[in-house]
């Protein structure tokens, strides 16, 4: 790989362009208050085409992806995206369609959504979905909105609290916030799981529900969701399901039947469409019968990211059923394999049978036994760069200070997962032997260690011409 | 190892408290920054009161966002709002970097909080 750290600010030239326009021939007239527009052009850069093609290319030879490397981010179910899933969305009668084209000429379309309708509620046990929402916390969102509206219409105002486990994505509080609900925080016992106990005195009339993740973000399976489910149906509330973590649950267990009324899906995780800035995402909400009623809140503009929708039944249609059931178990396989590989030198604070993902809790031997500061898991991602990986999830879930949290998904060979325990093994070495060996790196990245403080501190937000 | 400041009363959530009269100053203790690590943003809400037990703003640091639980019930009488210019205060001295001057209204909540012995235990755990 070449460095390439330029902006194209700085490759700007006055006065070249990328391509010459003849002088408009129409004389528009111009409705724009005039307090409104600008007394000068906006300093965009000026650049040939060659340039932009350049400039872009060296940049994106410069990203790492699932098409590049393995990636074991945490709860990102970063699994790789097959390429038929491309072809399919760019079938020409898929492609080139447009939202306000007349009903009948795409009703093909239409089936699209009503077949992929069809096998999510059979995956996952509910009754309906909906594609609006473009992404997970967008259908947190939307799944909120369908339970406030649900209170509201049995003209029960009261309930304006939303149960979240400390064990939660940030999404979750976070979109109960934007949807206007209360936080309440329910702890995790000490094997991880959600305490029931400590459940039971939140549980009330001003409760509209509670927000789950199952398996939870350490990886494990909610054992106790049945109660969970039946002590928030008593006191009148609903349930949430987060499906950020349904990867390993497909074909094993349905959502619907451990009693949740609510759920998204992230198409972008579990079905294998682009993640990240490969995306745009989708985060689709299914409901149980009795709240079908209120799958229509007015979320997004048309009906979602469509071509993502395509991409996500052609996954499904590939796989079918036996291979759909397959790839959950494959991954729980691949995550305790690599779990039980690395705890001889990762601290493994929950040592049971995990689902998807795990979390380690740093090195067992950090180093400072050396009397150099020990290496954290800070030092033991940047030192995963070096070796052409993409790092963990870092200090999330914040039960643990040195979380380090892996999931693999179910698309990684044996021989992939081997390479990468094996670095795991070498940088725990290094680690023991000599600290500082972690702490410089990355040693081999186009950048080492941004300055995080002074970038959140002071942040510089937009070019600023030296001149 | 964090340390802990004699003289002052600590909160299960790691805020202190210094009495002065009627007053009680804000902060967080030095094993709080140390587990925020370096502090960038410190959200003060411009409320007047303030509850024992709920949040009165919150920090952000680079690994984390926290909120902020005050330790006593009472009127907000100052707002350390130069933090927000310099968050890293709150690291560089965390028990001379107070956050709220609080007016306190129920005096008897004071006897809740732990002395600096008692949180270093509690720390300990």
């Amino acid at each position: 790989m070449r460095y390439y750290d330029r902006l194209i600010f700085e490759l700007s030239k006055k006065g070249r362009t990328g391509y010459s326009l003849q002088a408009p021939q129409v004389k528009a007239e111009c409705t724009i208050p005039s307090g409104l527009l600008r007394a000068e052009a906006p300093a965009l850069p000026e650049v040939s085409e060659v340039d932009v093609v350049r400039h872009y290319t060296n940049l994106s030879q410069m990203n790492f992806g699932v098409d590049t490397g393995f990636y074991p981010l945490g709860s990102c179910t970063m699994k790789y995206n097959p390429k038929i899933n491309e072809e399919m969305a760019n079938l020409a009668g898929f492609q080139g369609i447009h939202p306000l084209q007349d009903a009948s000429t795409v009703k093909g379309v239409k089936e699209v959504y009503d077949v992929l309708d069809s096998y999510l509620a059979t995956i996952t046990g509910m009754k309906h979905f909906t594609f609006k929402p473009c992404a997970g916390a967008h259908g947190e969102l939307t799944g909120l909105m369908i339970m406030r509206s649900y209170h509201m219409s049995r003209g029960d105002m009261a309930r304006t609290k939303v149960i979240v486990p400390d064990s939660a994505h940030g999404t979750n509080p976070a979109s109960a916030s934007v949807c206007g609900l209360e936080i309440v925080v329910v702890k995790s016992n000490a094997n991880g799981l959600v305490d029931v106990e400590d459940l039971k005195p939140l549980l009330g009339p001003d409760i509209a529900g509670i927000m789950m993740t199952n398996p939870n973000t350490c990886g494990l399976f909610e054992k106790d969701i049945k109660e969970i489910a039946d002590l928030v149906h008593e006191c009148g509330g609903l349930l949430y399901y987060d499906g950020a973590n349904m990867n390993p649950l497909l074909g094993a267990v349905r959502p619907g039947e451990m009693g949740f009324d609510i759920m998204h899906l992230n198409l972008h995780k579990t079905f294998s469409t682009p993640h990240g800035g490969g995306g745009p995402g989708s985060g689709p909400v299914g409901v149980c019968e009795k709240l079908v009623p209120f799958l229509g809140q007015n979320v997004s503009g048309f009906n979602g990211n469509f071509g993502v929708i395509v991409r996500a039944l052609a996954y499904v249609l590939m796989l079918g059923k036996q291979n759909l059931r397959l790839a959950g178990r494959l991954a729980t396989l691949n995550a305790n394999y690599i779990k039980e590989s690395l705890r001889d030198a990762y601290k493994l604070p929950i040592g049971s049978v995990c689902k998807h993902e795990f979390v380690f809790d740093g090195l067992i031997d950090d180093g400072s036994a050396t009397g150099k500061p020990g290496a954290t898991t800070l030092d033991v991602a940047k030192r995963l760069l070096d070796f052409g990986y993409h790092a963990p999830t870092i200090y999330f879930p914040l039960l643990f200070h040195q979380a380090l949290m892996i999931e693999p998904t179910e698309t990684e060979s044996k021989e992939t997962l081997d390479a990468f325990i094996d670095v795991m093994h070498t940088i725990a070495a290094e680690a023991a032997q000599d600290p500082e060996i972690l702490h410089a790196a990355p040693h081999c990245a186009p950048i080492t260690r941004p300055d995080e403080t002074t970038a959140a501190r002071n942040p510089i937000l937009k070019y600023q011409d030296e001149a | 190892m964090s340390t802990v400041k004699e003289g002052l009363l600590y909160s299960e959530s790691h805020e202190w408290v210094k009495v002065d009269g009627p007053f009680a100053y804000v902060g967080i203790s030095d094993f709080a920054q140390e587990e925020m690590g370096d502090i960038t943003y410190v959200d003060l809400p411009d409320l007047e009161n303030v509850v024992k037990g709920e949040e009165f703003g919150a920090l952000e640091s680079v690994k984390a966002s926290s909120d902020l639980y005050a330790p006593v019930t009472g009127i907000i009488a100052e707002r350390n709002t130069d933090l927000e210019d310099q968050p890293e205060a709150l690291n560089e001295d965390p028990y001379g970097s107070w956050i709220l001057r609080v007016h306190i209204t129920n005096p008897a909540e004071l006897d809740e909080l732990m002395d600096a012995a008692a949180y270093e235990a509690y720390l300990a755990k």
